[in-house]
């Protein structure tokens, strides 16, 4: 039980990931997907912010009668792949835009009609 | 101050001249730019090669951080081979993108365009200069993000849901890869390469460890088109602007394969690698690959497409030397790397200057074009023959180091798959050669001219490598060589 509720941002972690990750996978609509995507990115972020915890240690901001503090570095690392994490998404609608103007849709497999009827 | 700055500048130059490029007016200005741009990057890559190519290692501190604290360029023979290659390619690409670019892309987009090419130099050259897990995560995501737009600029509307596409799989993987190296820091507490060698072996055999091993394979298994994660590729190649399957096809997996090898061979123990089972699942997709692949280009009517998935084949020959796992095994995968960035580098441009005079590069539509067009044709002849394995053209120089590595341990079964994709091959370029050459064409095309000089002459620049290299192998086989030695494999 211990195991289980001790590491509970780590199963977060998990399910965030596999329900993202399946999104991706298994929906046809592309603006869907994106949000997978994000949902898949975000769960790295928990990640690594559950990695950077020091017990007992207090938020990474030097202060008078604090000794033990988090490991900041994770911090910023994760801090550099939200950035990348919005490019990515920014530049994922704008194709998903894109593709509407040509297509028409946004459903998966409606493209790949109109691209094999053609 | 060039000299020992050269390792950054490599890197800074062209990100500087993102922006500047971007705002620069319509016409053939932002093209300059980006082309004196990469001159300067190519005379500083070729600096920092003659700087390292006796076995010496720049170690470049950003911002005057000393590692393993601050950010660490590591520089060995392998690095500075590799950024040789991007922007050597990138120098000879740009000639040709000029008319080949005036001709697909809308004339209000080309600053942007060049804007973008620019960044994806930036990044792919930064992957291969950063000695720093983490800041090759972040030049993996420019060169990334970059390449998406880039090939959304294709004429056909495909173009945008092959970007699309390569965007959804280029980011799990790159993502895959952010996991590993989060599970890897969180075992090490490190992200500096040469810290984390020194500090792995330690952990070798924590679960954490093998977990962030698997999730970087994969990940970048997912880069590198790897068969059977390779389904991103031929759509995103054939829809690409030919410029840009021109410059993504010889240096994005390239750089990826570069990544492998540095993981597998720097960061990781040697003995924590071969105790699981990363070699084998190598050669096996490797062969898969160049098997399963090579049937499929033989299949396919579209020219680009077929080259595009010729060249998941080629990139089971290179993941095969790596699984090998021997020194000639990756001196052959590091040949065949550079080999296959000159030869497929020909094809992509030739097939692109038919597509500048005929604007489609379906098998039916060329018929008979060799006839009109022999200087483009010829570089098909050729670069195909390269991409074959015939001596006397660089192809043959690395699939003989690669059947050498494969005899070396008795793996008859490899030497038939190299052999037997060798004959695919034959196939493949024969149908293209077939077309263009022994079919009338169609009788109502008009007369085409053979392509515009500027065209020809980057094209055939590579076509002479081609066959400069498949009978003079000093410096290929000599710069594999060194770079084996600089990653520690050893002789099996």
């Amino acid at each position: 039980m211990d195991f289980i509720i001790g590491h509970y941002n780590y199963w977060v972690v998990i399910i965030l990931m596999m329900a993202g990750f399946y999104t991706i996978i298994s929906r046809g609509n592309l603006v869907k997907k994106i949000v997978g995507l994000n949902i898949f990115q975000v769960s790295v972020f928990m990640l690594y912010i559950s990695i950077s915890t020091v017990h007992g240690g207090a938020a990474p901001i030097i202060a008078e009668g604090v000794e033990r503090y988090s490991n900041p570095l994770p911090h910023v690392l994760i801090l550099t792949a939200i950035v990348v994490g919005v490019a990515t998404t920014a530049l994922g609608l704008a194709l998903v835009v894109r593709i509407k103007e040509s297509y028409g849709t946004i459903e998966e497999d409606e493209i790949h009609d109109r691209d094999h009827s053609l | 101050m060039m000299q020992e700055h050269a390792s950054l500048l490599l890197v800074v130059l062209p990100l500087i001249f993102v922006p500047v490029t971007a705002v620069l007016p319509r016409g053939r200005l932002p093209w300059l730019a980006t082309l004196i741009v990469t001159l300067i990057c190519a005379v500083l890559a070729g600096m920092q090669l003659l700087a390292v190519i006796d076995g010496g290692v720049i170690s470049y501190e950003l911002g005057g951080w000393a590692p393993p604290w601050g950010i660490e360029y590591r520089i060995d023979a392998l690095n500075a081979f590799m950024a040789l290659i991007v922007a050597i390619i990138a120098v000879i690409t740009l000639p040709y993108a000029l008319l080949s670019v005036e001709k697909e892309i809308p004339e209000h987009q080309t600053p942007l365009f060049y804007s973008a090419f620019l960044l994806c130099l930036t990044g792919l050259l930064g992957i291969t200069q950063t000695g720093d897990i983490f800041n090759l995560f972040v030049f993996l995501e420019i060169s990334s993000l970059s390449s998406y737009a880039l090939i959304s600029t294709g004429r056909k509307r495909q173009a945008l849901t092959s970007a699309y596409q390569y965007l959804v799989m280029g980011t799990i993987g790159a993502t895959f890869f952010l996991i590993g190296v989060g599970l890897i820091y969180s075992e090490t507490g490190t992200l500096n390469m040469m810290d984390l060698a020194a500090r792995l072996p330690e952990v070798a055999d924590q679960r954490t460890t093998h977990t962030g091993f698997a999730f970087i394979m994969i990940g970048f298994a997912l880069k590198l088109a790897l068969f059977p994660l390779h389904l991103w590729l031929p759509n995103a190649y054939t829809y690409a602007p030919s410029a840009i399957t021109v410059f993504l096809a010889a240096t994005a997996t390239k750089v990826a394969v570069y990544v492998m090898l540095r993981v597998l061979f720097t960061v990781f123990p040697q003995d924590f690698v071969s105790a699981t089972p990363t070699d084998e699942l190598f050669i096996l997709s490797g062969m898969a690959g160049i098997l399963i692949t090579s049937v499929y280009a033989a299949y396919q009517s579209n020219v680009k497409r077929l080259l595009a998935y010729s060249s998941v084949a080629q990139i089971g020959y290179m993941v095969l030397g790596i699984g090998l796992a021997s020194a000639t095994g990756v001196t052959a995968s590091i040949v065949h790397l550079f080999n296959h960035a000159l030869m497929k580098g020909a094809l992509f441009m030739a097939v692109g200057a038919i597509i500048y005079r005929v604007g489609a590069c379906h098998i039916d539509e060329i018929r008979g074009l060799g006839r009109y067009m022999p200087w483009t044709f010829g570089a098909i002849v050729i670069g195909g023959l390269s991409l074959i394995g015939v001596p006397g053209t660089a192809g043959f120089i690395s699939k003989w180091y690669l059947v050498v590595a494969a005899l070396e341990q008795q793996m008859w079964l490899v030497v038939a798959v190299i052999l037997a994709g060798s004959l695919i091959a034959v196939v493949y370029v024969g149908k293209i050669l077939e077309a263009l050459y022994f079919k009338s064409p169609a009788d109502d095309m008009p007369a085409v001219k053979e392509a515009p000089l500027l065209l020809l002459v980057p094209t055939w620049t590579l076509v002479l490598a081609n066959v400069y290299f498949g009978l003079d192998t000093d410096f290929s086989v000599g710069m594999a060589e060194r770079a084996v030695e600089a990653l520690g494999v050893v002789a099996k």
